[in-house]
């Protein structure tokens, strides 16, 4: 009995115990008074370093950041009501992305619950839809499971975002604790191993291709570094061409010959052709989003096509396929290649020959080519010039969302994973320069760019405080059209040109701005000063806002409009008013 | 590739969750958030000791929509176990329904009349009224229901589906 008394906690202390025995270093969060005695206990501590943001928000994305650049767990602290509110964008983002991240939550005292009391949300109500598992802990007594159980749902299986809302007056109650050893995995238990049926059917359609294809995504990312080592190994077995999605770069070299470059909306023309006429499609890792396949029923239409992913509701969502594995990555990848090995598998030389010439002619289309300017910064090119002149430093790349971003994923390149940070699934402008944060808490020593376009930025432009008050040395690269380019470009394509309200009227002047957060302000706004100043921004300590003036109306080409087909892409230079389907119009 | 043109078709499937607060929500919000349809929903306790519940869920949709259903019903973190009724096991579905018909004279005994058809049990009379018990497949309600409609149907509830697999096995 003695011994049990010992073990009684209160459960702010055994927040902060569960956080210590999961390996927690670092936790973004925003106090409040639904997590006082949370805060009470951080502050009586000298291991946990607690990072504040300046926006809940900002807590989600750098925690998302934190843990796509470490394959760590991220881990967040919120007040109830707007504090629990403010994280839901983050929360989405990370379901969308798989992004392993543990939320917790205040909330009002139990008694409370229900009242509409100062600052309460019905916070497990609103996550619900937007977390991949919640709780609202109503004893003290569970406090321990289920925190620790909350590490391991975001970090197994799928990964995802788990909520744990804990009302005020258990963070004060006092109550039993259990190490993470102690507690019963639950019922959940994802799959890790692939069938070996499935993978040695895959091995010899794989075998049997003359046209195949490697389409790989963020899962070889969550699958950690070994799928990524196994992803080459295998890819380099076979000698098939390669392309990802905007999720999965940096899983395989971008400097390797076999890669194609990205795939789908903004993709390249040879990985988009190449999807379309392939044989056999090798989906390792990613889920047919509707950026990678256009139009449905025109998606690559002639290929039997396999499929690895760790969630079986992944697996003919949208796209049937022919051979499905649900598994880890890493694991499958393994059995694959040592199947691979064992029967001797060989490609049939001759045709991937042939394929591969095919491929050759629409490389030379040379999707990615821009016109060149001596007098106005085109973004292209500036992403290109900060790509070559940060060769070789240890680069970490978040981004924002919109054309900036597709212009950072086609010509900023990858050759390893967890060094690309962006928001894929839902598309969160805002995400970059806190999740440069987060990077940056995790390599304090590494060069971690946020390239932006200055409307994104501007959604989650106090987080800049943040950077300051940590001295924590991120570099903002915005891309500044005036425009927010994406919207700009649809409505030019699709709605007339009538650029109805995606002008960027009234900005800030970055560099004052810079400044006024006590960071430091750089611009550029021509091609034969852009070297210097990136050269100076690399080489400043401390964080700096980059105003890289580019061109208003620069277009991202190349592009599968709305409804379109992969062989009905539109290059640049092409004739920029697209014909799209009342129904293409519909789509987003 | 897209087999949306495929026929619709109703399944009956059964969901064994964890009895904790907040499941019950998750599956429904599944249903309303990825547009599937709800046709019949019914949940109990059924193992008090294990605290299980079991939901029966009567949903309709292509082949690989209804696919789609299980596996994302699947990863709710605490179901434990979806069994499709209508394609792994022949099954048996009942449904419970109790019925208010109120009149008097013909219609009053007509009403009765076609109750002890059905085998429906009278479990609340007045000299104007009748609750009647009945259980059955969910067609025999239908039509029990359609025959009350002229004889002064006032009220209808039902319980919904609970559907249990034919032999010795447990789902």
């Amino acid at each position: 009995m003695s011994d049990q008394k010992t073990d009684q906690m209160t459960g702010a202390e055994i927040v902060i115990k569960a956080l210590k025995d999961q390996g927690v270093e670092h936790i973004f969060g925003y106090p409040g008074g639904a997590v006082l005695p949370i805060y009470d206990e951080i502050f009586k501590q000298d291991w946990l370093h607690h990072i504040l943001v300046r926006h809940e928000q900002g807590a989600a994305h750098a925690a998302e950041g934190y843990a796509r650049s470490t394959g760590k767990c991220g881990v967040l602290l919120v007040t109830s009501g707007p504090g629990a509110t403010n994280a839901v964008t983050g929360l989405t983002d990370a379901l969308m992305d798989s992004i392993p991240l543990v939320c917790i939550t205040g909330q009002v005292p139990t008694h409370l619950i229900g009242s509409d009391a100062f600052q309460e949300c019905d916070t497990v109500g609103i996550t619900r839809p937007c977390t991949k598992h919640n709780y609202l802990v109503k004893s003290v007594d569970d406090l321990a499971e289920i925190m620790h159980e909350a590490f391991y749902i975001a970090t197994s299986g799928r990964p995802g975002p788990v909520v744990v809302d804990i009302p005020k007056d258990i963070q004060f109650a006092p109550g039993p604790y259990m190490s993470p050893e102690k507690i019963s995995k639950a019922s959940y238990q994802p799959p890790k191993k692939g069938d070996l049926n499935g993978i040695r059917e895959a091995a010899e359609l794989i075998a049997s291709a003359k046209k195949p294809v490697f389409y790989t995504g963020g899962g070889v990312v969550n699958a950690g570094p070994v799928a990524s080592k196994l992803l080459r190994e295998f890819v380099g077995l076979t000698g098939y061409p390669i392309t990802s999605t905007l999720m999965g770069l940096g899983a395989f070299p971008a400097s390797d010959d076999q890669w194609l470059g990205m795939l789908g909306m903004h993709g390249t023309y040879e990985a988009n052709m190449a999807m379309h006429d392939c044989d056999v499609m090798i989906n390792i890792g990613a889920r047919f989003d509707d950026r990678i396949t256009g139009r449905l029923d025109a998606f690559s239409p002639n290929s039997k096509k396999i499929h690895v992913d760790i969630d079986p509701s992944s697996i003919n969502k949208t796209v049937h396929v022919d051979v499905p594995i649900v598994g880890d990555v890493a694991h499958v990848l393994e059995d694959m290649i040592r199947i691979w090995k064992e029967t001797a598998c060989s490609p049939d030389k001759k045709a991937i020959a042939e394929w591969w010439q095919e491929i050759e002619g629409w490389r030379k289309v040379n999707s990615l080519g821009f016109e060149k300017s001596d007098t106005i910064i085109k973004p292209q090119y500036a992403v290109q010039r900060l790509y070559e002149l940060s060769k070789g430093k240890d680069v970490y790349i978040s981004t924002e969302v919109g054309q900036h971003q597709m212009w950072a994923a086609q010509h900023f390149h990858f050759e390893e994973p967890n060094r690309w940070m962006t928001s894929g699934g839902l598309g969160t402008m805002g995400y970059g320069l806190p999740a440069a944060i987060g990077t940056q808490i995790a390599h304090p020593e590494a060069l971690v760019i946020d390239i932006a376009g200055e409307a994104s930025v501007l959604m989650n432009m106090q987080e800049m405080s943040t950077a300051v008050q940590y001295n924590l040395p991120v570099k903002i690269f915005i891309l500044n059209n005036e425009y927010m380019g994406m919207v700009r470009q649809w409505q030019q394509l699709l709605h007339g040109g009538r650029y109805s309200h995606s002008y960027s009227e009234a900005l800030p002047d970055f560099v004052k701005l810079a400044e006024a957060y006590g960071a430091t302000g750089i611009r550029a706004t021509n091609p034969s000063e852009l070297d210097e100043a990136i050269k100076q921004m690399i080489d400043t300590p401390g964080p700096v806002i980059f105003d890289c003036v580019v061109s208003k109306d620069e277009n991202c080409f190349p592009m599968i409009p709305s409804g379109k087909a992969h062989n009905e892409m539109i290059l640049a230079g092409e004739p920029a008013d697209v014909e799209v389907s009342e129904e293409g119009k519909a789509l987003v | 590739m897209m087999m949306n043109d495929q026929s619709i078709e109703a399944h009956t499937l059964s969901v064994l969750v964890e009895n904790a607060a907040g499941v019950l929500a998750r599956v429904i919000g599944l249903f309303s958030g990825r547009g599937y349809n709800i046709e019949s929903l019914t949940v109990a306790e059924v193992d008090g000791e294990a605290h299980m519940s079991r939901i029966t869920i009567v949903t309709s949709g292509s082949p690989m929509v209804i696919e789609q259903i299980k596996a994302q019903l699947s990863r709710i973190v605490p179901v434990s176990r979806v069994t499709d009724l209508t394609v792994e096991a022949e099954a048996i579905e009942r449904e419970m329904a109790l019925v208010k018909v109120a009149g008097t004279g013909e219609k009053r005994v007509e009403a009765l009349r076609v109750s002890e058809s059905f085998r429906a049990r009278v479990v609340d009379t007045t000299h104007e009224s009748f609750v009647f018990e009945l259980t059955g497949a969910k067609t025999k309600i239908d039509a029990f229901v359609q025959l009350m409609r002229p004889l002064g149907l006032k009220e209808v509830s039902r319980t919904g589906i609970a559907a249990i697999a034919r032999g010795p096995e447990a789902m």
